[in-house]
């Protein structure tokens, strides 16, 4: 099966004073209907190997292939384009629009990608929440929702363009026990409908639910599971 | 509705005292606008319609601009000759052949055409003298170039045709002599003749030079005063089209020789004042829109900074640049439009109020100010701020632009 998303000696450093060497020679490989746990200590370099693989970041050495199309070359927008078609991100903090009802917030990026008619995005929006659990609080703005209703909603928000990936950065780091475990479930359920979904997180008892675990030391890949 | 527009209602919703004080700022600079500019055009076009009605469009004189080319000259046309200090002939016979030339102009369509003879008088009463520039007309034809009839106030025009004695004087000087309708004036002309004329018609024009300073008498009886018979020494053309009066002044000039003045050259002084009336006032009243455009720089600003996050999450979601900068300058926009709409209604009352108030100086109580209300000033006014909404949108716009949705991001976890 070819992967859909693969990165090829993979290197960041953040030009400081001092240079940070966040990742050294990362080359991992992710097909699609796949569930992935990366995890490691802090600093390890889990969240900026998600954000270069959701091409929110530039590699300083090596290349990130989006279905099989290296995009290092790339300029901002092609990338801002590719981003919007291909992935669908998770943060820690949900990162809704506040102003916005949680409608809203789940129809922003198909209203961004402009394919659907406004009420095609709503009736897309609304199947989504539905399937979170969350169509009651459609109408409701992100401040009247609990932790983990806002999460339930960004995961609907990053699946509103029916993106291929699904990239999920420390997704229950903000919420109890029960909501983190429903949350990651959502997220092992969307790999078993199709998607590549790619999860950070340092919470042990997660990790140890997912079919392949990558683990990172001081930005290295020190164990991939899946590989044995 | 498109994406960008409505994150930046929805940012000016959550904003709303911050955006109200905003859209006010706009208003009052539009109203202001609109108002005070709307007061000076109706003064200058009362003063222009003034001008251009009581007095001819084109007026020839006597006169030539240049002299002729000397015999020099014509003999030697390649050769360096430089002859100085050449006064232009400037004939006291006057305008030759000019019935000839009225006739010539009169067959034009559109010109109307009057014979005028102007000269100095003096005028005494009780023992002091008062210099007026004097016309000689012929009252009806001179109704035909001038609207002087409209601007009797006492007496009439005519009465100058029926009353060879007669004199037309403008209201400024009448009360500066003391005199009233049907008094007796003695005058006395450079050619030495001295006579008395009673006052048979009273004019006020709103023009201070011309109430104050001109005379008009009947055209036969001032060449004879004057000792002039016969003489004319300047044509009066009214147009049906003024616009055409540089054309037809240039066409008079060039066939008959003589100095024709256009309106607009005869009274190019008060239209020099009026562009620097002008300049002044949209000056400081446009001034007053790119202040408000301060307001808005900082509503857009702070939205910018609060709303970080919400910029970084959009642009890892698949925002292109352009379109955070497309959200912000929708705000100054939307606050631009809300501050045109309250700014023309603003303006409009203003200017209402404003057209309640007596005219200062004026002769006639019920006279109010005169406020031109025009769809070029409402648009211009609409047109500044909105240019101003979008420079003052323009800079916050494109630091949002280039927030780096990572740093962001990071910082937050």
């Amino acid at each position: 099966m070819t992967d859909i998303l693969k990165v090829e000696h993979l290197g960041r450093v953040l030009p400081l004073a001092v240079p940070v060497t966040l990742l050294t020679d990362v080359s991992l490989a992710f097909q699609p209907a796949s569930f992935t746990v990366i995890t490691g200590p802090s600093g390890s370099g889990k969240s900026s190997l998600l954000y270069l693989l959701g091409l929110l970041d530039v590699p300083t050495t090596g290349e990130v292939f989006v279905d099989g199309t290296p995009t290092s070359a790339l300029d901002d927008a092609a990338r801002t384009r590719l981003r919007l078609a291909v992935f669908g991100f998770v943060f820690q903090f949900h990162f809704l629009l506040p102003e916005f009802t949680v409608l809203d917030n789940v129809m922003l990026p198909m209203r961004q990608l402009g394919r659907l008619t406004r009420p095609q995005m709503k009736n897309r929006a609304m199947e989504l929440l539905a399937q979170l659990d969350m169509a009651d609080q459609a109408n409701k703005r992100p401040d009247a929702l609990s932790g983990g209703q806002r999460q339930r909603t960004a995961v609907a928000r990053a699946l509103a363009n029916d993106p291929p990936v699904v990239l999920a950065d420390e997704p229950t780091g903000a919420l109890d026990t029960k909501n983190a475990a429903a949350v990651f479930a959502i997220l092992a359920g969307l790999a078993q409908q199709g998607r590549t979904v790619i999860a950070v997180t340092h919470d042990e008892g997660l990790a140890g639910t997912s079919p392949r675990r990558v683990h990172l030391v001081d930005g290295r890949v020190v164990r991939d599971a899946a590989l044995g | 509705m498109t994406l960008p527009f409505a994150i930046a209602l929805a940012h000016l919703r959550s904003r709303r005292r911050q955006t109200m004080v905003s859209v006010l700022g706009v208003a009052l600079g539009v109203g202001v606008f609109i108002a005070v500019t709307g007061l000076m055009a109706g003064f200058q076009s009362f003063f222009r319609a003034q001008m251009i009605e009581s007095n001819p469009h084109v007026t020839i004189t006597d006169e030539v601009r240049t002299p002729a080319p000397q015999p020099l000259a014509i003999l030697h046309p390649e050769a360096a000759v430089v002859v100085s200090r050449i006064v232009p002939r400037d004939p006291v016979r006057g305008i030759a052949n000019a019935g000839e030339i009225m006739a010539a102009l009169a067959a034009m369509p559109g010109v109307a055409v009057a014979p005028t003879l102007r000269g100095q008088m003096l005028m005494r009463r009780a023992g002091r003298d008062y210099a007026v520039s004097t016309i000689g007309i012929d009252p009806a034809r001179e109704m035909r170039v001038t609207t002087l009839q409209k601007d009797i106030k006492q007496g009439s025009l005519e009465a100058l045709g029926a009353r060879p004695d007669g004199v037309v004087i403008g209201q400024a000087l009448a009360r500066k002599m003391g005199v009233a309708l049907g008094d007796t004036v003695a005058v006395s002309t450079v050619a030495g003749g001295e006579s008395a004329l009673r006052v048979v018609g009273i004019f006020r024009t709103g023009l201070e030079q011309q109430d104050l300073g001109q005379v008009y008498v009947a055209l036969n009886r001032l060449q004879s005063m004057q000792a002039r018979p016969r003489v004319v020494n300047e044509i009066h053309i009214r147009l049906a089209d003024i616009s055409k009066s540089r054309e037809i002044a240039a066409l008079a000039e060039g066939r008959w020789g003589y100095k024709a003045a256009p309106w607009e050259e005869t009274f190019a002084r008060i239209l020099e004042v009026f562009v620097l009336q002008n300049t002044i006032i949209y000056g400081s009243t446009g001034s007053i829109l790119l202040v408000a455009g301060f307001g808005i720089f900082n509503i857009i600003s702070t939205v910018v900074s609060e709303k970080a996050r919400d910029i970084a999450i959009m642009r890892s979601i698949g925002m292109p640049r352009g379109s955070v900068v497309a959200t912000f300058i929708a705000e100054g926009i939307a606050v631009g439009v809300m501050g045109v709409l309250a700014g023309w209604l603003v303006g409009f009352v203003g200017a209402s109020i404003m057209e309640t108030f007596p005219a200062p100086g004026a002769e006639d109580p019920t006279q109010r100010l005169m406020v031109r209300q025009t769809v070029f000033t409402y648009g211009l006014a609409a047109g500044i701020a909105l240019l101003s909404s979008v420079g003052a949108a323009w800079i916050p716009a494109r630091k949002a632009a280039r927030t780096d949705p990572l740093e962001i991001i990071r910082g937050a976890t």
